[in-house]
Formats: C-alpha cells, structure tokens, sequence
C-alpha cells in the first residue's frame, strides 16, 4: 500500500533559528487514525504547522510526502486542495465575513484547483445545513463573522464543519478536545468518526486518554523534544495517562 | 518568506499597469491661456455666456483668492502647486452643446464606453443580464475635462420636475435658483481651494427635485480628467426641496501621467424640511506609480446643509484613487431633528497620501449624526482620518456616534486618527470608538489553510473589514466598488 503521509528524518525550525523538530519519522497509510501524544512545549503544534505550511516555519532537512507529492513544493493552500486539513488548536475570527460565504469560498477554491466542478449556492447552502444539524450548529451561527464571538466550544464544532465539508484526505486535529464539555466532546467525536473511512486518515494531536475513548486510534505515539520517541497501540494512551511522560522525555534527551 | 510579507511586496509593486483606466483620449481642444488671471476669469465666463453676476462673484472669489495661502495642517506632504503653470479651462474642440448623443464626438462617447459608462440610454434600457424594466436606470451627466458633454434621460425626469443638467447650463436656465442657492453651503472665502474654485470652476452637475418628489432614478456624475496641465475644478450644487429625495452617485477616472494634476471640486447640498440626499462616491483618479510618480491631487470641499426640520444627508465614499487626497464631505446639521452620516472607506497603496474624514456640526436641536470610517493602508501610504464633531450652545439633544477602524498591511505604511471634538451643550452625547489592526500573518494563513490563495484571503479579510459601508452604497457601486478595492490592492500573481 502507497502510505498517504511518510515523513522522513524531518528537521525544522521557527524563523529565528530555533530548531524544533529533529528528526522526526512517520508514516500514516490510508485509513488509519494516529495519536500523539506528547509533553507540553515538545513542538506538536509546530509539526502541525510545518505540515501544513504555515509562513515563519521552514524544513531544514529530509522531506514530506503527501499522498504522493513534496509537500515542500505547495503552498498552504495548494496543500489545502490536495486534502491536507489542520482543526487549530485557536481557530482564528474573520470580522465581517459570514461562516456561510467564507465555507462557499474555501470550498470551491479548493474545487477549482482541483479542476472539478463549483458548489452552487444552493448546494452548498444545503450540505452546511445538514452538517450543522449533525454538530449543533444553527443558522444564526452560520450567518455570524467566522468564529467572532463563539465560545471555545462553538470555534471547535465550527472547525469540524468545516474539515467535514472539504473531506479531506488527512485531517490533523490539535487538541480537538481543549475547551469542548462533554457532549459537544460526543458530537465533534461522532463527526470526525463519520468521515472514518478506508482513504481518509488522521492524525490526532491531544494530551488527555478520554478523547481516545471516542475517536479510537489504530496508533499511538509519544512525541518529546521534535520527535516520535515511543508507538504503541492504543493502550500505550491508558499506559501514559497513569506514568506520565517523564520515562520518555529522558529517552529523547 | 512570511504571506504578509509577500502581499506586502506584491502591493509594493503596484503601479500604473494596475491602473485600468489611464489611457488617454486623442482630441483636440480649445483652452484657455495658461495661467490664472482676471482676463482668464472673463474668458470662462463669457465662453460659458454666464449671467453678469456669476462673472462678479468670480472676480470676487479671484481677488480674495490672490490673498490667501494654502492650507498646511493636513497631513500629507507634496511640492509647492504653480498655479500659473495651469490650463484652467479645457474643451474638446468641436464643442458645442450637443442635443443629442449623435451630436457628441465619438471619440469621447468611446471614452465612456471603455471606462465602463453607459451613456446611451437604449443600452441600459436593454441591460442583457437583468430583464428590461428590473435593472435599475441611472441617468447621467459625463463631464469631460471642464465640459458637461451629455446628460442622459433628461426628458424623463423633466415629466418628474426634476432639473438636472451641467451647471453652466442652469446657469442660463434656472438662474434664480442657482443664484438663491450657490455659495450658501460653502461661502466663496471658505478656503483656499474652493475660493479657487468659485473664482474658475467650468462645470459640474446642477439638481433640483421639486417638493415632495422622490426623484425617479438614481442621478449621477462621471469626471474625466483627460488634458495635460489642466485643472479640474468641478462644482455641484443639489437642492432637496421639502419633503423630496434624491439619491446621487458621482464617480471619476484620469489618464496616467507622470506630472501631478490638481483636481479641486466644491460640491454643495442644501436639503429642506423632511427631505433627504443620499450622495455616493468611487473616487478612482489616477493615483500615480509605486514610486509616487504623477497622480491626481484631490483638494475637495464637499458639505451638505440640513437647513430643514428633520432633513437628512448621508455621505458615502469609497476613495481608491489619488496620490493626495484632502476631503471632508461635512453637514451642517441646521434644522430641528435634522441628521447627517457619513460612511467611509479610504485605500491608500504606493505613495498615496489620505487625510479625509467629515466634519458634524451640530446646531439645531435633537440632531444626529453618525460617522464610520474604514482606512485602509498599504505599501508606504499614509491614511489619515480627521473629523470633527461639534455641537452649539443651543443643539440640545445632540448625539454622535463615531467608528473609525484601521486596517494596516505591512509595515511601511501608515494609519493616524485625529478627531477633534467640541460640545458646547452639556446634554450633547458623542461617542467614539477607534481601533487600529493589522491582518495578521495567523488570519491569512487560516484561510490559505482551507484553500484561498493569498490575494484572495486579503481579499476576503479587507472585505469583512469594510463591509458596514459597503452596505450604504447602491446595489452596483456597491460591485463596482468591491472590484476596485481588490484591483486597488491587488499583487501581480506570484
Ligand atoms: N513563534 C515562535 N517563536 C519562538 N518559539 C516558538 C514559537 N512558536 C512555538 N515556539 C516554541 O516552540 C516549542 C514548541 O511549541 P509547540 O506549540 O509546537 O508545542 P506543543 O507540543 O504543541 O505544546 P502544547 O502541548 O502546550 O500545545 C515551544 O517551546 C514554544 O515556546
Ligand atoms: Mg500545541
């Protein structure tokens, strides 16, 4: 099987020269759910942002594969369109832009790169509908600015709309989890567990074993000081909830 | 390099190519000498066969004019103007009033055409997108260098009692009220630049709805600046009589050039008891290269006077073009009741230099007024917004609200407030609210993150941040305008 995502001996720092990833190795086939797990400040987030491009983050060494493709070479959002999705850990506001025009916008860019056919209006209007019946997302919130003024919890149900409406190929999720009470926990879980499937894959960034209890990892993996440094099943989650990280955080010293 | 910096580098680059409407029209004309004397006046005067007492007040204008100096407090900085090395009047040579549209040059009726104008009323009358009768009809007054060359649907809104026509025009026709009401809102000695312009103004549009008219169609005005060397000096006078409304769009283009030109307008609007004037603006002259070479010097007097109980003016101004822009589209809030808005978005990009804003007096009692201001700064600009809001001894329940918010894009350019603001009633209530931010690094990324390209993500982001005023203008400049604000910031495609 062709791996979705191989990512070999990668090193990256922050402009400025501060090096956080160090050589880091990970390879997600089709299909599969990944976990990281991983101490406070060990550069997760950054790895999210190196995947998917952000400016001010740059590889200095070995490379990315994206279903096929250096992820070196796109920009953010030519990675976008190949299917490479990022649920922030703080999704942004965008004052004066409707959720419903910025969802329409971003999914028939993506479209257009992709040289398939744009969502009219209606089409879309009717899908964002139905996926925001499914997340607890009323009209009002849809016709609200993007984000402006929603609680922690509304911003992360808004950041799985949105990954369910473009259907990427790999969702990264960081701390999916932070902010959400129980229920919405349930709800955001039962969305991402409904774009499961055998050509969908993803990597999930959290710090706590109970969102593990919902969205069941097929992976898991310990990730301190820029690199993988321990993968197990998806009992390695249970196992790290009760030692803590400190074992590892040596390993990778 | 960071996506902020790319836009940054991409508006920097920004110069006359983006600039869709510089070309120039080849015509010959009829100018005045250069320079600016008492002979020259007379000149205008007698070309436009004025009445002797308009000739008086311009001699007037001129004389006050010689003892004046310009204004300095504006932030913004250009070489000193040689007003004797200008043509003051200008026009295409064949001219003579036409009286009809087979009558004006051709040459100039393409002019129109390319800017996007639509002069014949049978083509708007058979839109092609939109069924005949739903698309909205606008009737226009084009003028070209300092000639009005044709106003549209005159007949019908004649039926209406509506005048609108070139002000040289009314002049001749309607002389008793264009004598009763100009230089009642902006006085001949107002300042330097509008003396200038009482003193040698060429043309300019003249609107008079009768009482309890709502005037037809949208009216509206389209300036060209098309000679080298020559001054625009414009003036506009609109009068709402009692209990009429009047909805008012003025747009304007000029060629490239690598020498400045000075464009300076005066525009006046009285509004009376329970009337209304909505007067909307896209100002696009030629705002010079990215090095700030040539562009179009905007020294504007723009002011309404709600002279009526219960009369109402709303300013609405998209500003894109210009290298200076000096303009503060004001309302005197006279009558009882009276209201005045005034909505804004300033771009400025390159070397463009803004210092705009509205100036709210408040004299009568239960007045209201409402500013919101958009500025948006790019490449080194600078954006200055400057307001005033006051209130007299005697305006009892006046109250103000103003929102000025900056937008900044990169970090050479430049935003600034200045409000100043004067109550003398203790019971006025003003209130004001300023914010000033940068599109940030993190926003444009969270959009290129579900798939827009950069230019489009500034796009959308400067969009939602003037979208308040882009909802006070009518339905297509309101398009117009959209266009324009991406075009204004737009980097050639890296
Ligand atoms: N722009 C920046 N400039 C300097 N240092 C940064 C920057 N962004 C992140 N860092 C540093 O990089 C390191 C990794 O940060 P990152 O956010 O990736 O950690 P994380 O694993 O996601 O942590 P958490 O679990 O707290 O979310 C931290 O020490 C952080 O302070
Ligand atoms: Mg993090």
């Amino acid at each position: 099987m062709t791996p979705l995502l191989e990512i070999r001996d990668l090193h990256a720092e922050i402009a400025g020269g501060r090096k956080i990833i160090n050589g880091m190795n990970l390879t997600i086939n089709p299909g599969e759910v990944h976990a990281i797990m991983g101490p406070n400040g060990a550069g997760k987030s950054t790895l999210s942002y190196v995947l998917s491009g952000k400016p001010g983050y740059e590889i200095t060494g070995g490379e990315v594969i994206f279903r096929g493709v250096n992820l070196q070479e796109l920009s953010p959002d030519e990675r976008a369109a190949q299917g490479l999705f990022l649920c922030f850990q703080y999704p942004l506001e965008i004052p004066g832009v409707s959720n419903m025009a910025f969802l329409h916008t971003a999914a028939n860019s993506q479209r257009k790169k992709r040289g398939e056919p744009e969502l009219t209006s209606p089409e879309l209007v009717r899908k964002v509908r139905e996926l925001g019946k499914q997340l607890g997302i009323d009209t009002d919130m849809l016709k609200r600015p993007v984000n402006v003024g929603f609680s922690g919890g509304e911003k992360k149900r808004n950041e799985t709309l949105q990954m369910m409406l473009l259907e990427p190929y790999l969702s990264i999720l960081d701390e999916a989890d932070s902010g959400l009470d129980i229920d919405a926990l349930k709800v955001v879980s039962n969305g991402v567990n409904a774009m499961r499937s055998p050509e969908r894959s993803m990597l999930v960034i959290t710090h706590y074993q109970r969102l593990l209890d919902y969205i069941v990892p097929d992976v898991v993996h310990v990730f301190a000081a820029g690199r993988i440094v321990h993968t197990g099943g998806k009992e390695l989650a249970l196992e790290l909830e009760a030692t803590g990280y400190a074992q590892y955080q040596n390993e990778a010293a | 390099m960071a996506a902020v910096q790319e836009t940054v580098e991409q508006v920097r680059s920004i110069d006359v190519d983006q600039y869709k409407y510089g070309f120039e029209t080849q015509i010959e004309s009829e100018k005045a000498p250069k320079g600016l004397s008492e002979e020259v006046i007379r000149f205008i005067s007698a070309k436009k066969e004025e009445p002797e007492w308009m000739l008086d007040l311009r001699l007037d204008a001129y004389r006050r004019w010689l003892s004046m100096s310009e204004p300095t407090w504006a932030r913004v900085d250009f070489p000193q103007i040689d007003f004797q090395d200008l043509y003051y009047y200008s026009a295409p040579k064949k001219f003579k009033a036409p009286k009809s549209l087979d009558e004006v040059d051709p040459e100039i009726l393409k002019t129109y055409e390319k800017l996007g104008i639509p002069l014949r009323e049978q083509e708007i009358l058979a839109g092609v997108e939109v069924p005949e009768g739903e698309r909205p009809r606008i009737a226009v007054d084009a003028v070209f260098d300092s000639v009005s060359v044709a106003t549209t649907f005159k007949e019908e809104l004649k039926a209406a009692g509506v005048i609108f026509m070139p002000i040289s025009e009314a002049l001749r026709e309607h002389p008793d009220l264009v004598k009763k009401y100009l230089g009642s809102v902006v006085p001949v000695t107002d300042n330097f630049y509008a003396t200038l312009n009482s003193a040698v103004f060429s043309d300019g549009s003249f609107v008079y709805i009768p009482p309890g008219v709502r005037c037809p169609m949208e009216l509206s005005t389209y300036f060209r600046i098309n000679e080298k060397n020559t001054g625009q000096f414009e003036r506009t006078l609109i009068i709402a009589d009692k209990g009429s409304y009047v909805s008012y769009l003025e747009g304007c283009t000029a060629p490239q050039r690598d020498e400045n030109q000075l464009h300076a307008a005066v525009v006046e609007l009285v509004v009376l008891d329970d009337a209304e004037i909505k007067y909307s603006t896209v100002q696009n002259w030629y705002p010079g290269d990215s090095e700030g070479k040539g562009g179009i010097y905007n020294f504007v007097t723009k002011r309404g006077d709600c002279r009526g109980k219960n009369s109402k003016i709303s300013w609405t101004q998209v500003e894109t073009g210009s290298a200076i822009t000096w303009k503060y589209p004001s309302c005197v809030l006279r009558g009882e009741g009276s209201s005045g808005e005034f909505y804004s978005i300033a771009i400025s990009n390159g070397r463009q230099q803004v210092d705009s804003g509205t100036k709210m007096i408040h004299l009568g009692k239960n007045t209201t007024s409402r500013i919101i201001s958009k500025g948006i700064s790019a490449g080194r600009s600078n954006n200055t917004y400057r307001g005033l809001v006051s209130a007299h001894r005697k305006a009892e329940g006046a109250r103000n609200f103003t929102n000025c918010d900056s937008l900044l894009i990169g970090n050479a350019c430049g935003a600034h407030t200045v409000p100043y603001i004067e109550a003398k009633n203790p019971k006025a209530q003003f209130e004001h609210e300023a914010t000033t931010s940068k599109i940030s690094e993190d926003m444009l990324f969270y959009c290129m993150q579900r798939g827009l390209s950069q230019e489009d993500a500034v796009a959308l982001v400067v969009n939602g941040f003037v979208r308040d005023v882009l909802q006070q203008l009518p339905m297509e400049f309101a398009v117009e305008a959209q266009k324009l604000i991406s075009i204004s910031l737009e980097g050639s495609v890296g």
